[in-house]
């Protein structure tokens, strides 16, 4: 049989980086083919050159088994080629079918667009209604916009790049289903992903990539979660290991929320409304949620970017401090990740060094108003050493470190301010495997010491993992937190869509 | 086909420094051909243009007055770029420093002493300060555009000093003349070279350009504002006031501007007039892009831009070239410069593409 999709010998050259290595892949008709690899490995440069946005230096793309050139997105639409990318481009003040209709050769009818749309919604399982404006849209539901839009032009090759980052685990079912049913009428679907059970279960072939090279490929089904990851990171996965039995409902409550409710400033954003929440000393407390229910708002509030009506609604240390800015939050023992790395967490054109001094101002590294250049290089070389970053010195840019490395920098710079309080926005997300190991391993570290932590994510593995309770956000409210070994996924599954009103009666 | 600047990869260093030296040969390549086709000798104008200011002690003291003040709107308005905050009316500020530093020279009249020079520089800066507050309070209660309060208080400013020399202000000896009294001589910056004009001003210009240069290299405050201006979010994931760095770099830009409008007053005026700039305040927005936001930067590219009005001057005084010509042919100076500027971090992209981009 010959493959929808062969690439032979694909190279592509950056300034001091090949980000692909003469890289073979073949994607055959109706298969699902997982492309697997950290962060830098050379996916996105790959699923860049068969979308026709990235040129390749040398190699072939044969399609159908014919040698082709693909010079832009719209000649691999053209192909059948169809792409959904992990931001979605979509308008929030047009309606469904007004967004598919953009994205589409001109000269469609909008009505019949709009019925094509409800025709290939209920074949595929991807319920929407075309009238609908995005803003009205859960994320899940964008991404079915999102799908369909690629459907609607009867693709023959689907990119999926991390789909499910997004979703709840039984929206990610559902996608599944969809992915299944495309790929037994003969579409081909070319799946990036690090969540390897994920894989796992829906993959038919994976190909791994490791700094630009192919280095393995293999059938996932036959796979671990575990030997797949070893052959991303190329050696053995250091196992995290917990310091406590998680028992810290004793220990006194460091940080507390009280019927916290805070309007959004932003119309499309999330109002946050009656949150309560305690974190005691030494705990790890997890935040799950869909991407978009509030998250970012909260951790604003956490962090004093926002500052909230009532001093009391957020206690820290025993003290009111709901109206104090993140300058006097960080002086009373605050440490704070943001979701953001570049940008917000760092700098991009700044050197590390200047990067430190970002969020350690208050450490001694300002006297009498001038900066202590000595002090902030020596502890921007121990953030360095101690967490590993790989950066060509501390005299780097920040936008020059891999996503990986840039988040053990900003953990690092973190942690090493022993704080008594931490507050982590999606810490491990678009981290490599390896790193983010480390990254866990010091968060328990660090709360075996003390520290109360509170972890913002959407991986619940990880907050499996780390945790000592779990939380779940959902449209701006926050469930109750249950003790890690007492929930389930199903359970926190279903509080993501926001079913959590009867606990929450029970609770009062 | 559309064509695209998209940023290079890596900046060459050679390139860095070399683009200067393209952009004068551009320059000289360009007034050739326009020299030529107005039918004058090309080489004598590009001459008269570059070279004939800087021949004798009088015209480069000239050139150092006129870099003066451009140096210090310049240096200010430096500090608000690399923040973000865009200061448009130095002009006004400078003329409100004049203002406020003719009005301290005017009330001392009679009783004047050492004390008075640097009262006067001081109340310019007040000045300036003053004047730019304005746009820091709407900006940071209202939210409103500090550009467009900033440019249009400048007209404010010019008619404000406009109404003071015609009215209030006329000096009672001078013949209804629309200016002031001249400053006594307490009121007047020494002369530094005996036959020239020129001024102790420029030893402010070169205080105010340290005390920058330290402020954004070595201090807290200038590592704030340019978070603030690289990276607006990771300010305020730091903690710092975006407010605070409105203020802080308005205060600066409208003090430095003061001074300038001061120093201009002390030194090469020693009077109030309807007009005491012929735009400072607006060509060192250029200045200070022309020197990359960078206090060495800024202190060569006011020299340039100096250069650039003396030369213009000497072609239409000594070449009877008019005022236009001499206008294009600085534009097309600033073209070049500007333009290699951006190719060495920039490069062109051509893009052929048969259908239009969907999305």
């Amino acid at each position: 049989m010959t493959p929808q999709l062969e690439l032979t010998g694909i190279v592509k050259q950056y300034p001091g980086c090949l980000a692909n290595d003469h890289v073979d892949l073949a994607v055959m008709p109706g298969e699902i083919h997982a492309l697997l690899g950290e962060n830098g490995a050379g996916k996105s440069t790959l699923v860049k050159i068969i979308y026709g946005v990235v040129k390749p230096d040398s190699g072939e793309i044969r399609w159908d088994g014919h040698p082709v050139r693909i010079d832009n997105p719209n000649a691999a639409r053209a192909r059948g080629i169809g792409m959904v990318f992990q931001h979605f481009n979509l308008f929030e003040t047009l309606t469904v079918a007004e967004n598919i209709s953009l994205g589409i050769d001109p000269g469609h009818d909008l009505s019949e667009l709009a019925s094509e749309i409800g025709e290939i919604s209920t074949r595929y399982g991807l319920p929407i209604n075309p009238h609908q404006h995005i803003h009205d849209l859960s994320v899940g539901e964008r991404q079915r916009v999102e799908i369909i839009r690629c459907l609607v032009q009867h693709p023959r090759l689907l990119i999926m790049d991390e789909p499910t980052s997004v979703l709840t685990p039984q929206e990610v079912e559902k996608l599944f289903e969809t992915l299944r049913r495309l790929a037994a009428e003969g579409c081909s679907i070319l799946y990036i992903s690090h969540k390897l059970d994920e894989i796992k279960e829906l993959c038919d072939a994976a190909t791994v990539l490791r700094l630009g090279k192919v280095t393995a490929r293999c059938t996932p089904a036959e796979e671990t979660p575990k030997s797949l990851a070893e052959m991303m990171i190329g050696s053995e996965l250091p196992v995290t290991r917990k310091a406590s039995d998680g028992s810290t409902a004793e220990a006194e409550a460091k940080l507390e929320v009280r019927d916290l409710s805070l309007p959004s400033p932003d119309p499309l954003g999330t109002d946050l409304s009656r949150i309560n929440l305690t974190v005691r000393e030494g705990e790890v407390m997890g935040i799950a949620g869909v991407a978009g229910n509030g998250q970012k708002e909260f951790l604003s509030a956490l962090n004093g970017e926002r500052r909230v009506a009532d001093a009391g609604m957020i206690r820290i240390a025993g003290r009111d401090s709901g109206t104090s800015g993140p300058e006097e939050r960080r002086q009373m023992g605050l440490a704070f990740v943001p979701e953001e790395r570049l940008g917000r967490g760092s700098v991009p054109e700044m050197p590390l060094t200047l990067n430190t001094l970002l969020t350690c101002y208050h450490k001694d590294l300002v006297k009498s108003g001038f900066i202590d250049f000595a002090g902030i290089a020596s502890r921007a070389t121990e953030i360095r050493e101690k967490f590993d970053v790989r950066s060509s010195g501390i005299e780097a840019e920040a936008k020059s470190l891999s996503g990986g490395n840039l988040q053990k920098f900003i953990m690092g710079r973190e942690i090493l301010q022993d704080p008594e309080f931490l507050i982590l926005g999606y810490p491990t997300w678009g981290v490599d495997v390896g790193a983010a190991a480390t990254i866990r391993q010091a968060i328990i570290d660090l709360a075996a010491g003390g520290t109360s932590v509170v972890v913002v994510s959407e991986d619940l593995d990880e907050l499996f993992e780390i945790c000592d309770r779990i939380a779940v956000i959902a449209e701006g409210r926050l469930s109750p937190a249950r003790t890690t070994s007492e929930t389930s996924v199903e359970e926190l599954g279903l509080w993501m869509s926001g079913q959590f009103e009867a606990e929450v009666r029970d609770a009062a | 086909m559309q064509l695209r600047l998209e940023p290079r990869q890596s900046t060459s260093r050679a390139m860095q420094y070399a683009s200067p030296l393209i952009a004068a040969g551009l320059t000289i390549i360009a007034g050739i051909g326009l020299f030529g086709a107005l039918g004058t000798d090309p080489f004598l104008a590009l001459y008269t243009f570059f070279i004939q200011p800087l021949t004798s002690t009088y015209s480069i003291a000239e050139l150092i007055i006129k870099a003066t003040p451009l140096l210090l709107c310049a240096l200010g308005l430096m500090v608000g770029f690399r923040g973000n905050v865009w200061n448009i009316g130095a002009e006004g500020q400078l003329t409100i420093g004049a203002i406020a530093s003719g009005g301290v020279a005017l009330a001392a009249y009679g009783s004047e002493g050492p004390w008075l020079l640097p009262l006067m520089l001081i109340a310019g800066a007040l000045g300036g300060m003053a004047w730019a507050s304005i746009p820091a309070v709407l900006k940071t209660r209202f939210n409103a555009n500090e550009i467009l309060v900033s440019l249009m208080l400048t007209y404010v400013a010019i008619q404000l000093l406009g109404h003071l020399v015609h009215g209030p202000w006329r000096s009672p000896e001078g013949f209804n003349f629309p200016e002031t009294r001249t400053f006594g001589d307490w009121g007047i910056l020494p002369i530094l070279v005996e036959g020239t004009r020129l001024h102790a001003g420029i030893f402010v210009a070169l205080a105010v350009l340290i005390a920058v240069w330290v402020l954004m290299s070595r201090t807290f405050q200038g590592f704030k504002i340019t978070v603030a201006g690289q990276a607006p979010a990771a300010a305020g994931y730091a903690g710092f006031s975006a407010k605070g760095v409105v203020w802080v770099s308005l205060l600066i830009s409208g003090a430095t501007a003061g001074l300038a409008g001061t120093v201009e007053v002390m030194g090469t005026i020693q009077q109030l007039q309807p007009v005491i700039s012929p735009g400072y305040g607006f060509a060192a927005i250029i200045v200070a892009f022309l020197g990359r936001l960078h206090p060495v930067g800024v202190l060569l590219a006011s020299l340039l831009m100096s250069l650039m009005y003396l030369g213009g001057e000497s072609l239409q005084m000594n070449m009877n070239l008019p005022l236009a010509v001499t206008g294009v042919f600085q534009g097309l100076l600033l073209f070049f410069v500007l333009g290699s500027d951006v190719l060495t971090r920039y490069r062109i992209r051509i893009i052929r593409d048969a259908q239009p981009e969907t999305h």
